[in-house]
């Protein structure tokens, strides 16, 4: 169970702090409670205040809230591309497919919270015109989908969705949708093909989704983080949300924390937080032991080493800046047990068992990249690999319809720039350059499950 | 119009244009695999990449769209780069074993690998394995070859209609695959092959036979549906290899149906006839040419002389040449007897006489695109003209109203408007309906015999339909020339193509069916039409390439005609057991690939055509045998020396299309007369049935589309008659009976059976329409 803390909460102000193993407790998440807590409190000003879709949207713009599901794109000039005047249906997509390894906070929102995402989509649908909409729900989360088909029938019963909401004239109706477990089901496109029925794949683009998207209707697809979030900027103010970030990166932002800090969890800091401080937060490294890596943004950003990331505030241009990304704050934290070659091995495993097939440089170049991995970690690599690595994993950037190619290469482009001596060392020496008894210290997983089965 | 800059040359295209057509138009090729002009964009083998000005990334030029001042540079050191690179990610898991590759020499992974592919490889892990799959007895496959281009998806998608290919897993492992346990069933299947840019699907029958630099490439024609689709046939050493599409986008396209495809293997077959044969004293004896002709123009003449040329009869296959056609006529004629025809399938000859011309589509082929409304009235549309079918697909894609009157209701791929189906003898009234309809909407009168006709809510709905088109086409198919009451169909279709001022006209069945009129192959002067042929038995006939008991209206009666014939001529490719039985001498003439002739297809188009390899053994031509003939019976105008100066002689040179093409007929009155008690026959003729050609080809036999025929009814049908399906019932029509298993086919109208004529096993079920009985076997 992740461990909510945070400093300026908007999201997880509300969250209580059920116990899982006591799933009577575990009753937050219901309307009732959510609006104790002042939901739906945004909707009805929107209409109280008979607010046009132009002033939500400039109230979005002004938040500069960015989009959480990890390209960082301000979500209120996303919302200006649907095309006003367009005749027939247009939707909204919520992108619950948090596939993302090393991220679990859309999880979280799901299970806490789902009536804020709700209300965050009927107020976007209201902003663009639209009236129906999709949350699509990674398949391994189900009881989350199932727990969200309740909190849908809640907001029917309430009049919070349906026809004439709270008697505003505006008719808006939601569904939910779960895929199947694939990652590629996150890409926006890929999301809609799967919505539609089809294999997930991503559509080439333009044209864009904004004008061809979903069952081919302008179409504008959100991540979780960000539509919960609307509900308070509309109650706020977009200037509030702005306050509690910093200039061009508006708001709270949901980070989880993995590896190797004695807490691991979800933790909801504003943006521009000081890494340091998220660090403490989690409780520090476990056993004291010194940081090695951290990746900062979810798998498919490059990692950083320590002395890197210790000077990084959690913010999109700090981390940009650092030569990563902040992506969907996935923050992963790796101390000096971790041995970076059998860390990327199951990474670029990640990304060779999720390419969708499609384009042939991730198609083919994924699976290259983990055989090349696979061979160095297991002493067969050759004084060719890391030369042909970097240039491998950079022939199949830029390259390809979606992100997903990127995705495979920067970590293995980041992982041999700033740990080149520890691959050199694998393939020089057979064996790793991190001694079997400190990886086997430093994680339960190999103590446990795997013993004597390092590198 | 935008202006661009492809490697420095400025250009002015359309909006819109995407930069792969705007190179193409400037004459610059960019590699590419997955693209095809046919199929959607995919942009997912990113070959294609190319420089576009202030673009970060190569762009793919298959998906990008021109803007205006773009400057895209397709072989800049970063699309060369890019273009280079992506060739190695498809090289590193493909097979390097060009050598054995039976899509080696003909390539485009090959081909492009010359020119991007690096000297020597960097990837040293092991390749990917892929099963193969069964697609059927056309398509070969060798998945491993596979690169994932998706032309093939694609194409059973998007032009065939039904996607039976998919592709499955994802990754490297993505394979495509037909659905579990199917296979690629579709009418237009082989076509995957040709898109299939690596050897992954590959033509069964063609399997490993010849190497493409090793062919021949001769231009043809398909001698098969009214189509006449181009084709380029491959030769090795006088025998017909493989049969390609020859591209004519006004006719077939990039396409070609199967059964045009794999006909071929009928020539090469073991059925053909290689010499001369005169049966004697009951006894079939091979005989010099000069001995046969002798025989068979004592035989004509012997008869002529005895019993009057009107004893004489002439079959002619719609299959035959142009050439062979005019000549039969005019030997018939010389010989003083005006029976002939070519019309086999057609049972209502009524409008003999009242016609202004020769009927045909009524309109170009590439026409058909252009229709925004399209009523087609008795057609089993996609089996008899897979490739119209197909651009109606595309066009009912696009937005045009296409809707449906017939009496079966298969698939057909197409986004139908609306469609009634009834029984056979309900058609003509259910057209009438439509017309009726039609008029009310535009307040028209109509001939007599309308009045008691109402029109029923689908009537309604296709007039309103064809009322709001600006484009508008009626089509009849085969099934609606072959009905009793053709001529009632053509006055109807006449009549709304009036209300409408829409085009008319009918789906040419074979490829001679506008040819055999321009040809005088049908009665001129009061002569015998292919049914009174048979009706009315003659002592002697003349076949040319039919084969009465499978290519006539009613085959069990020409059989019996043929039977008691004092003498049967047969000029055919091939020896069936049945021409054994009846005929008494037997000429080998060549088929199409073997001789010079012309086809006239549908839309009236003369196509001329040279033998593409030598004849087989001892055939001949068969416009030289009619010649030599002519010459034995010493009747005047035989003088020609090649097939050429025949058709000049026919068409008056060589027009692209023929003169006097007319849909016109004399106006008539209607009487749409009850429908007739008892079970109705619906007789369709199955793709791979169709003619003696497709009939021998063994691969086209072990497809879904040539099994044995069945005797389907709807649920309702068999109840009535207390039979389930599967169970084995006796079908009789006058004395003759067959035993076919009772099929359940939601498809075919109340009281109605539906059995495939053309096969052996139905040709005791006689005529095509009309009543039969049918009872548990």
């Amino acid at each position: 169970m992740a461990i909510l803390d945070s400093i300026n909460p908007t999201l997880t102000a509300g969250w209580h702090r059920p116990d899982v193993r006591d799933l009577a407790r575990d009753t937050g998440w219901r309307l009732k409670d959510y609006e104790a807590r002042g939901g739906y409190q945004a909707l009805k000003k929107l209409f109280a205040e008979k607010m046009t879709p132009e002033q939500v949207i400039a109230e979005v713009k002004t938040s500069v809230l960015r989009g959480r599901g990890g390209a960082g794109f301000p979500t209120g000039l996303k919302w200006s591309f649907m095309p006003k005047n367009a005749a027939g249906e247009k939707y909204i997509v919520c992108n619950t497919d948090e596939g993302e390894p090393g991220t679990f906070k859309d999880r979280d929102i799901m299970r806490l919270d789902p009536h804020a995402v709700i209300e965050g989509m009927i107020i976007a649908g209201y902003a663009m015109g639209a009236q129906r909409g999709y949350n699509y729900i990674h398949g391994e989360i189900f009881e989350l989908y199932q727990r969200f088909e309740e909190a849908l029938e809640e907001a029917r019963a309430a009049g919070y969705l349906g026809r004439n909401i709270l008697g505003s004239g505006f008719d808006f109706e939601l569904f939910a949708h779960h895929g199947w477990g694939a990652y590629i089901c996150g890409e926006e496109t890929a999301l809609l093909e799967s919505i539609e029925g089809k294999k997930g794949q991503p559509r080439y683009k333009p044209p864009f989704p904004a004008n061809v998207g979903l069952y081919g209707c302008p179409t504008t697809i959100n991540n979780t983080e960000s539509l919960a979030s609307i509900p308070y900027i509309i109650r706020h103010g977009g200037q509030a949300f702005l306050d509690l970030g910093k200039p061009n990166n508006g708001g709270t932002k949901l980070f989880s924390v993995s590896g190797h800090v004695n807490k691991p969890g979800n933790y909801e800091v504003p943006l521009g937080t000081p890494f340091a401080k998220l660090l403490e937060m989690a409780g520090g490294m476990r056993g004291g032991r010194k940081l090695k890596a951290v990746i900062p943004g979810g798998s498919s950003a490059p990692v950083l080493p320590a002395d890197i990331i210790m000077d990084c505030t959690l913010d999109y241009d700090s981390i940009a800046k650092a030569g990563s990304m902040l992506g969907s704050g996935a923050v992963i934290v790796m101390d000096e047990t971790v041995c970076m070659v059998k860390a990327l091995e199951r990474l670029s495993w990640f990304y060779y068992e999720e390419s969708c097939g499609q384009c042939t440089p991730c198609r083919e170049g994924t699976g290259w990249l983990y055989k090349m991995i696979h061979r160095i970690e297991h002493g067969q690599g050759r004084a060719e690999d890391l030369d042909l690595l970097d240039d491998v994993a950079k022939n199949i950037m830029g390259r390809t319809i979606c992100a997903l190619g990127d995705a495979a290469a920067l970590p293995v482009i980041s992982f041999v720039k700033h740990f080149r001596d520890e691959f050199a060392y694998h393939i020089e020496h057979k064996r790793c350059l991190v001694p079997p008894e400190v990886q086997r210290a430093g994680s339960t997983f190999h103590t446990r499950l795997m013993a004597g089965a390092t590198c | 119009m935008l202006n661009i800059e492809i490697d420095g040359k400025p250009l002015q295209v359309e909006p819109g244009t995407t930069v792969f057509e705007a190179a193409r138009s400037a004459g610059i090729y960019i590699p590419h695999f997955c693209y095809h002009k046919k199929l959607s964009i995919a942009a997912n083998c990113r070959m294609c990449l190319v420089q576009v000005e202030k673009a970060p990334k190569p762009m793919p030029a298959c998906a990008t769209v021109v803007t205006e001042g773009m400057k895209v540079f397709t072989h800049s050191p970063l699309a060369a780069k890019a273009q280079r690179d992506v060739m190695e990610f498809l090289l590193i898991n493909h097979p390097l074993d060009c050598p054995i590759c039976d899509q080696g020499g003909e390539c485009q992974l090959q081909d492009l690998a010359v020119g991007y592919g690096g000297s020597h490889a960097r990837f040293q892990e092991e390749k990917r394995v892929v099963t193969n799959k069964d697609l059927g007895p056309l398509v070969a496959t060798d998945m491993t070859r596979c690169i994932n281009c998706t032309r093939c998806v694609r194409f059973t998608q998007e032009i065939a209609g039904y996607m039976e290919l998919g592709q499955a897993y994802r990754g490297d492992r993505a394979e495509i695959m037909p659905f579990l346990g199917k296979t690629l069933d579709s009418e237009l299947s082989g076509n995957v092959i040709d898109l299939c840019p690596v050897g992954a699907l590959t033509s069964k029958p063609f399997r490993f036979a010849a190497r493409t630099w090793e062919l021949s490439r001769r231009k043809s024609i398909s001698p098969h549906d009214g189509l006449g689709s181009n084709l380029v046939v491959q030769v090795l050493h006088d025998k017909v290899k493989r049969v390609l599409p020859l591209e004519n986008e006004a006719i077939n396209e990039c396409w070609l149906s199967d059964k045009e495809r794999f006909s071929y293997e009928a020539l090469n077959g073991e059925e053909r006839l290689t010499r001369p044969m005169v049966k004697q004293g009951g006894q079939w004896r091979e005989v010099d040419w000069n001995v046969a002709l002798d025989y068979a123009s004592h035989a004509l003449r012997d008869i002529a002389r005895d019993h009057g040329a009107d004893a004489l009869g002439a079959l002619v296959s719609p299959h035959a040449t142009l050439e062979e056609m005019a000549l039969t006529a005019k030997l018939m004629r010389g010989l003083g007897s005006d029976n002939i025809d070519f019309r086999l399938r057609q049972s209502d000859f009524s409008l003999d006489g009242q016609r202004s011309g020769t009927p045909w589509l009524g309109m170009r082929i590439a026409e058909l695109g252009a229709l925004d409304r399209v009523l087609v009235v008795g057609s089993f549309l996609r089996k008899d003209h897979p490739l119209i079918a197909q651009r109606l697909r595309q066009s009912a894609k696009k937005g045009a109203q296409v809707s449906l009157l017939h009496s079966a209701d298969d698939e057909l791929f197409i986004k139908l408007f609306a469609k009634a189906i009834a029984a056979p003898a309900q058609l003509p009234a259910l057209f009438a309906e439509v017309v009726k309809a039609v008029a009310e909407l535009k307040n028209a009168p109509l001939d007599a015999g309308f009045e008691k006709v109402g029109a029923g809510e689908t009537a309604r709905s296709i007039a309103a339909s064809l009322v709001s088109g600006t484009n508008v086409g009626i089509l009849l198919g085969n099934f609606a020339q072959q009905h009793p009451q053709a001529a009632t169909l053509h006055r109807l279709a006449q009549q709304l193509a009036g209300l409408l001022g829409a085009k008319f006209g009918f789906l040419g069945e074979a490829a001679n069916s506008v040819g055999g009129y321009v040809a005088g192959t049908a009665p001129r002067q009061g002569g015998l039409n292919a049914a009174r042929l048979v009706a009315e038995p003659r002592r002697a006939y003349l076949l040319l390439g039919v084969e009465p008991e499978l290519d006539c209206a009613d085959g069990a009666a020409a059989l019996a005609a043929l039977r008691q014939a004092a003498s049967v001529i047969v000029l055919s490719p091939f020896k069936s057991q049945a021409a054994l039985d009846y005929a008494d001498c037997l000429l080998p003439v060549a088929p199409f690939t073997e001789t010079s002739g012309s086809f006239v297809n549908t839309e009236g188009r003369a196509q001329s055509f040279y033998a593409v390899c030598k004849p087989l053994g001892e055939t001949r031509p068969a416009w030289k045998v009619l010649r030599v003939l002519g010459n034995l019976l010493e009747l005047a105008g035989f003088e020609h020396e090649s097939s050429e100066q025949v058709r000049d002689e026919v068409l008056g040179g060589k027009p692209e299309f023929v003169a006097g093409l007319d849909n016109a007929v004399t106006p008539g009155t209607f009487d749409f007369i009850a429908a007739s008690p008892g079970l109705q026959r619906i007789a369709d003729v199955p793709i791979y049935f169709a003619d003696p050609l497709v009939r021998r080809a063994p691969s086209l036999q072990s497809t879904h589309d040539a099994v044995a025929p069945t005797a389907r009814m709807n649920a309702a049908t068999l109840t009535k008659l207390g039979l389930t399906a599967g169970e084995k019932v006796k079908v009789g029509a006058g004395g003759a009976a067959c035993h076919l298993v009772a099929e359940l086919d939601a498809g075919v109208p109340d009281d109605c059976v539906r059995i495939a004529a053309a096969h052996a096993s139905t040709v005791a079920v006689g005529p095509l329409f009309g009543t039969l009985t049918l009872e548990r076997a």
